[in-house]
C-alpha cells in the first residue's frame, strides 16, 4: 500500500559530507548515524562557497540561523528507522542529555536507546539561548520547547499512518515507533521510517500540540541511567579537556599580576630558542603563547610572564572593609516591588527587627581548569573561518555572537561544537578559555588548544558569584504578625559575562580591547514593574504578597513591601554562579525570619507558614518537617550548654525564582563551641518542581546541591590584598581557595521528592542550594544561640559573632 | 632528548621527550590519548589526574615522565585489563558499582575516586566506610557526588570480597 502523504514532502537535498563530519565529530559512536540513516534535512549546497566556508558554515543552513519553529530543526527520521533529536540544552554533569532523551522517547513512543540525540552544535540545533538557570527542564516542557515540537511531529505521523492504513487515526496504536490498527491484524502496520521515508516534515511547531498525558508515561518520571556515565567511568570520555585536533597546538595566556594593570613592554625574545618554537600572542593586555605541547607553552609562559611590565592597577579595599566599602560606592537601584506604605505601617509597628546578612564573592570553583580548542583560519573578516570546541552554556549567545565580535569574523562562519567539561554552576572559565584559545589561534593561524592553569582559571577567567550586602527591616504588630517587610540589597557586579556582541563584559574580550558596558549609577531608583514583582532573582522575600498594580506574584500574605536593589562596580569581575542572587537574598530572607521567630519565641516554622498563602510551598514543608521529624519548639534549643559540642536543627523553605520549584530543608548540625567548627549532620531536603522526570538523577543534584551548600557556606570566600602596585586576588588554587572535600564529615541526606503530576515541570538544578545556607546558620543559632550573620561560617566568624552577641 | 620505556594500560612502549620534568599526565595526554587521567588542577590538589603506578594511585600531574620510567601506568581505560576482571559491559567491577550507584555528576573527578578506591580496598577489603572516607582524604568532587560515590566504593567491596 503507498503512502497517501499529507506532508510536502519535497525531497530535499542530503546533507553534504562535510556537513556529516561535523554533526559526527563528538558522536564517535554514532559517526556514521546520518550517513547510513539518509536523512534529508534540508538542502545544503556548497555552490559558489569555498571548502574552508563550507567547512565551518552551518550544515543545515548557511545562514546559520536555526529557526526553532520549524519541525525539521528538532527532529529527523530516516528511511532506516532512525531517530535523531536536535536539541539546545547542553549536559554540564545534570543529567539533561538524559532528560532530553526521555521527553523525546515520551512524546515518539520509542524507547530511548532508538534516539540519537544531538546538542549544542551552531548551525545545527535549535538556539535555545543558555544552559542556565534551572530552567532546561522547564523550557523543554514549555511552549517553544523540545516537547512541543515532537508532539507536533508525533501529531503528523499519527495523520500520516491513519492514511497509510486506512483507518482513523482514534483506532491508532504506536508501539516503539510502529504503529498498528486497535484490536486488528498485528502484521499490519507501519512504521515511523516508512512514512517519513527520511524526508522532512515542512511543518510549523504547533505551541498548542497537546503532549502525552502523564498518566500513559512509561519514561518520564523513571530513572533512566544517565548515558554517558559508563564512558566516564570507564575512562574513555571524551571531555573538551580531551578534545585533540590535527595539527593542534597548545597555548597559555599570561594575566595581569594585579587587578587592571596594562601592558607596559613586552620582551618577545623572552621565549626565544626555547623549545617547542614558542610564539608570543599580544592584543593590547591579552598576552598568551603558543607552543608546540602543553609543557613547552606552560614553560614558555613561566618566562614571558617575567618579560612583561605591567603598569599599576587599581587598588582594593582591605578584605575587612569589602561589605563597608561596597554600601559606600555609587549604586543603581532598582524597586523590585514596593507598596508605597512601607514606612508608614513601619512606623505603627509594636517591634521592629533590622539585621544585615553578608556574603561573599565565591567562585564556581570548576574542578577541571577550563579548556577550548579553536582553528580559526584566515585571520580576520568574511573569508576567515572558526572552528570552536567549547563547554560553553550556548553555542550561540555566549560563543558564536561574542565571537564573531572578538574576531572580527561573520557568525555564519563559526561553527561552535558543544563539548561537555567538568562541572560548570554557571559561567565558570568555559567561555573565557574559548575567547582565549580563539585569539591565540587566530594570531597564529593554527588550531590552538588552551587549558588555563589553575592560577589563571581562579584568578584570571573566574567570573566570581555576586558578594551580597542585606539590610532586613521586618515589623511586628502587637501579636506578634509581620505588617510590614523592607529589604535593601547590594550587590557588587562588574561585566556580568561577554554575551553577543560585548565580548568586554569578559576577561578575555576586556584584555583585547573591548570596552565593557559602562557602569551608570542612577539619582533615583527604577520603578517596579510586574516583571520584577513576579522575582526572578529571590530578591522579594517568600512570607509577601509581592502586589503590582493590585496583583499578587508572591507567596506570603504580608501586604506592605519594599524590595530596593543597589548595584554597585564589583572590583573583580562577576557572573551567574549558582543560585545567583537567589541564594544570597534567600539566605538573609531566611535568616531573618528565623531570628523574628525566635524574639517571639515561636517555632520557626509554625511562624512561617503563618505568613504564607501558597498550598504547594506549605505543603512541601509540611512534607519536609514531618519525614524529618521536626521538633515543634522555638530556637536557640534549651538545655543547651554554652560550652563544649551542642546540636541543634534550623530549617528554610522557598518558592525558587518564584515560579520555578518549590524546596524546603531542615539541617541539624552539631558545633564545637570551643572550636569554632561546625558539622553538618543531618539534611532532610525536599522539592515539588512539578512532574519528576528522572527520579535518581533528581536525588543526584539534590544531594550535590547540599553537599556544594554546605562548603559554600561553611568554607568558601575568594580572599584579596593589596600590594605597592595594586591589588590582587589571592584564593588562586585549592590550598587559598579551599571546598568541602573528601575526608571532611560529610551529612546524612535523606532527599524528598513529592511527584506533583498536576502541575507544570519545573527545575531542580539551584533550588536546594539556594536553602541550605540559611538552614544551616538557623541550625548553628538553634544550638548555640548565636547568630551568624556573614557568610561563610567559619570559627573566626563564629568566635566574632559570640562575642558581639555576648552569648 | 630521552626515551623512556614505560607499559601503558599494558602495552610496552617507548617516549621520546625533550625535557625530563615533563609530567607523566601531559605525555599521557599528548603522546598516548588517555583520556582517564585529566588534568584538574596541576598541583596535586584534587586527584582527578590519578593513575596507578605499579599498582599504587599517585597523582600524574606532579609525577615527572623521568619517575615513571620503566614502570607500568594503569589509567582508568586500563583497570579491568589490569586486574583481569570485567563487566559484560567492558567495566571493572567497582567501574561497574559507579555505574550502578550513578555515582557522579560531570563525572572529572573521577579517577581519584574510583583508582584510590581499588587500591584501598585491594589492601583492605573489610574496611569500614569511615576508612573509605578517609582513603579518599583530600579528593576534591565538585559537583559534590561524595556519598554516592563512598556508597559505590562500599558496594564493590561488598559484592567483591
Amino acid at each position: 500500500m503507498k503512502p497517501k502523504n499529507p506532508l510536502k514532502l519535497d525531497g530535499a537535498l542530503p546533507l553534504s559530507p562535510k556537513a556529516i563530519e561535523a554533526l559526527n565529530f563528538f558522536e564517535p559512536s554514532r559517526r556514521n548515524f546520518l550517513k547510513t540513516a539518509g536523512v534529508m534535512m534540508v538542502g545544503f549546497s556548497a555552490a559558489g562557497v569555498t571548502a574552508t566556508e563550507a567547512n565551518a558554515q552551518s550544515p543545515i543552513n548557511p545562514t546559520g540561523l536555526i529557526d526553532a519553529t520549524q519541525v525539521d530543526n528538532w527532529l529527523a527520521i530516516g528511511a532506516d528507522e532512525s531517530i535523531t533529536v536536535f536539541a539546545g540544552k547542553h549536559e554540564h554533569g545534570q543529567g539533561m542529555r538524559t532528560a532530553q532523551l526521555q521527553i523525546a522517547a515520551e512524546e515518539l513512543s520509542v524507547a530511548p536507546s532508538r534516539i540519537t540525540l544531538v546538542i549544542g552544535i551552531s548551525g545545527v540545533t535549535p538556539d535555545q539561548f543558555l544552559t542556565v538557570g534551572s530552567l532546561s527542564t522547564m523550557t523543554q516542557f514549555g511552549t517553544a520547547g523540545l516537547r512541543v515540537a515532537l508532539d507536533t511531529a508525533r501529531d503528523a505521523l499519527f495523520q500520516l499512518a491513519s492514511q497509510y492504513l486506512d483507518v482513523p487515526v482514534s483506532q491508532l496504536a504506536v508501539t516503539n515507533g510502529v504503529f498498528s490498527v486497535k484490536g486488528g491484524d498485528p502484521t499490519y502496520t507501519v512504521s515511523y521510517g516508512q512514512l517519513v521515508q527520511g524526508q522532512r516534515f515542512n511543518l510549523t511547531v504547533n505551541s498548542k500540540a497537546v503532549p502525552n498525558d502523564p498518566s500513559t508515561w512509561k519514561v518520564i518520571g523513571t530513572s533512566v541511567p544517565r548515558v554517558e556515565v559508563p564512558a566516564k567511568a570507564k575512562g574513555s570520555f571524551q571531555y573538551a579537556q580531551k578534545v585533540r585536533v590535527p595539527g593542534m597546538l597548545h597555548g597559555k595566556v599570561v594575566r595581569p599580576p594585579v587587578l587592571d594593570a596594562h601592558v607596559m613592554t613586552i620582551d618577545k625574545t623572552s621565549v626565544s630558542g626555547m623549545p617547542g618554537n614558542p610564539q608570543v600572542v599580544q592584543v593590547n593586555d591579552f598576552v598568551g603563547v603558543v607552543a608546540d605541547t602543553e609543557w613547552h607553552a606552560l614553560n614558555a609562559a613561566q618566562a614571558l610572564a617575567a618579560a612583561v611590565t605591567w603598569s599599576a592597577g587599581s587598588t582594593l579595599p582591605a578584605q575587612t572593609d569589602l561589605y563597608t566599602y561596597m554600601t559606600a560606592q555609587p549604586s543603581a537601584d532598582a524597586f523590585q516591588v514596593n507598596t508605597g506604605d512601607v514606612d508608614k505601617v513601619l512606623g505603627t509597628a509594636g517591634k521592629t527587627i533590622t539585621a544585615q546578612y553578608l556574603y561573599p564573592f565565591q567562585m564556581h570553583g570548576a574542578l577541571a581548569s577550563s579548556c577550548a580548542v579553536a582553528d580559526v583560519r584566515g585571520g580576520t573578516g568574511k573569508t576567515a573561518t572558526v572552528k570552536i570546541w567549547s563547554a560553553t552554556q550556548g553555542v550561540y549567545a555566549t560563543t558564536r555572537a561574542v565571537l564573531s565580535t572578538l574576531l572580527g569574523i561573520p557568525a555564519p562562519n563559526i561553527l561552535v561544537t558543544f563539548v561537555e567539561g567538568s562541572g560548570g554552576y554557571g559561567h565558570n572559565g568555559a567561555d573565557p578559555a574559548a575567547y582565549d584559545a580563539a585569539l591565540l589561534s587566530q594570531a597564529v593561524g593554527k588550531p590552538v588548544r588552551m587549558q588555563y592553569t589553575r592560577r589563571d582559571e581562579m584568578t584570571g577567567a573566574e567570573h566570581y558569584g555576586h558578594a551580597t550586602v542585606s539590610n532586613e527591616t521586618v515589623g511586628l504588630d502587637a501579636n506578634g504578625s509581620i505588617i510590614a517587610w523592607d529589604y535593601v540589597a547590594f550587590r557588587a557586579q562588574r561585566g556580568e559575562g561577554a554575551i553577543f556582541g560585548t565580548p568586554g563584559n569578559g576577561i578575555p574580550g576586556y584584555l583585547a580591547g573591548f570596552p565593557t558596558t559602562k557602569f551608570v549609577p542612577t539619582t533615583t531608583p527604577a520603578n517596579a514593574t510586574a516583571s520584577t514583582a513576579t522575582n526572578g532573582s529571590n530578591f522579594i522575600p517568600p512570607y509577601v504578597t509581592s502586589s503590582f498594580n493590585g496583583v499578587s506574584y508572591g507567596t506570603g500574605t504580608i501586604a506592605s513591601h519594599r524590595v530596593l536593589t543597589r548595584v554597585v562596580l564589583s572590583p573583580f569581575w562577576t557572573a551567574w554562579l549558582r543560585s545567583p542572587d537567589r541564594l544570597q537574598n534567600t539566605w538573609a530572607h531566611e535568616s531573618v525570619m528565623d531570628e523574628v521567630a525566635a524574639s517571639l519565641q515561636l517555632d520557626p516554622v509554625q511562624y512561617r507558614t503563618r505568613h504564607l498563602a501558597d498550598p504547594r510551598l506549605i505543603n512541601v514543608i509540611n512534607t519536609v518537617t514531618q519525614r524529618a521529624n521536626w521538633d515543634t519548639r522555638f530556637s536557640p534549643k534549651p538545655g543547651n550548654a554554652r560550652t563544649g559540642v551542642v546540636t541543634g536543627r534550623g530549617f528554610a523553605c522557598v518558592l525558587y525564582e518564584g515560579g520555578n520549584g518549590y524546596c524546603a530543608l531542615v539541617a541539624e548540625v552539631s558545633v564545637d563551641q570551643q572550636s569554632g567548627i561546625i558539622t553538618v549532620t543531618n539534611v532532610t531536603a525536599g522539592i515539588d518542581t512539578g512532574p519528576v522526570v528522572n527520579p535518581n538523577g533528581l536525588r543526584n543534584q539534590m544531594e550535590g546541591q547540599v553537599i556544594q551548600g554546605i562548603s559554600r557556606t561553611l568554607v568558601e570566600e575568594v580572599k584579596f590584598r593589596n600590594q605597592p602596585t595594586g591589588g590582587f586576588i589571592t584564593s588562586g588554587d585549592w590550598s587559598t581557595y579551599p571546598v568541602l572535600s573528601f575526608g571532611n564529615p560529610l551529612p546524612v541526606i535523606d532527599t524528598v521528592l513529592i511527584n506533583n503530576l498536576k502541575a507544570s515541570p519545573t527545575g531542580a538544578g539551584e533550588t536546594i542550594i539556594t536553602i541550605i545556607g540559611a538552614a544551616i546558620g538557623n541550625a548553628v543559632f538553634d544550638a548555640t544561640g548565636v547568630r551568624m550573620r556573614q557568610i561563610p561560617l567559619t570559627p573566626p566568624n563564629f568566635f566574632a559573632a559570640k562575642s558581639a552577641q555576648n552569648v | 632528548m630521552a626515551t623512556y620505556q614505560l607499559q601503558v594500560n599494558g602495552q610496552s612502549s617507548s617516549v621520546t621527550v625533550d625535557d625530563p620534568n615533563t609530567p607523566l599526565l601531559y605525555v599521557l595526554q599528548e603522546n598516548f590519548e588517555i583520556n582517564g587521567a585529566r588534568f584538574g588542577c596541576g598541583l596535586s590538589q584534587c586527584g582527578a589526574c590519578t593513575v596507578l603506578l605499579d599498582g599504587n594511585p599517585i597523582r600524574s600531574c606532579q609525577t615527572a615522565i623521568s619517575a615513571a620510567d620503566g614502570h607500568s601506568v594503569t589509567s582508568l581505560e586500563g583497570l579491568s585489563a589490569l586486574d583481569g576482571r570485567s563487566t559484560p559491559d567492558g567495566l571493572h567491577p567497582i567501574q561497574q558499582s559507579f555505574v550502578d550507584q550513578q555515582a557522579m555528576q560531570c563525572g572529572y573527578c573521577t579517577a581519584g575516586p574510583i583508582l584510590y578506591g581499588y587500591a584501598f580496598i585491594k589492601g583492605n577489603p573489610n574496611a569500614s566506610r569511615a576508612d573509605i572516607e578517609q582513603a579518599l582524604s583530600g579528593l576534591i568532587c565538585r559537583c559534590c557526588a561524595h556519598t554516592r560515590m563512598i556508597d559505590a566504593i562500599e558496594n564493590y567491596a561488598q559484592e567483591a570480597f
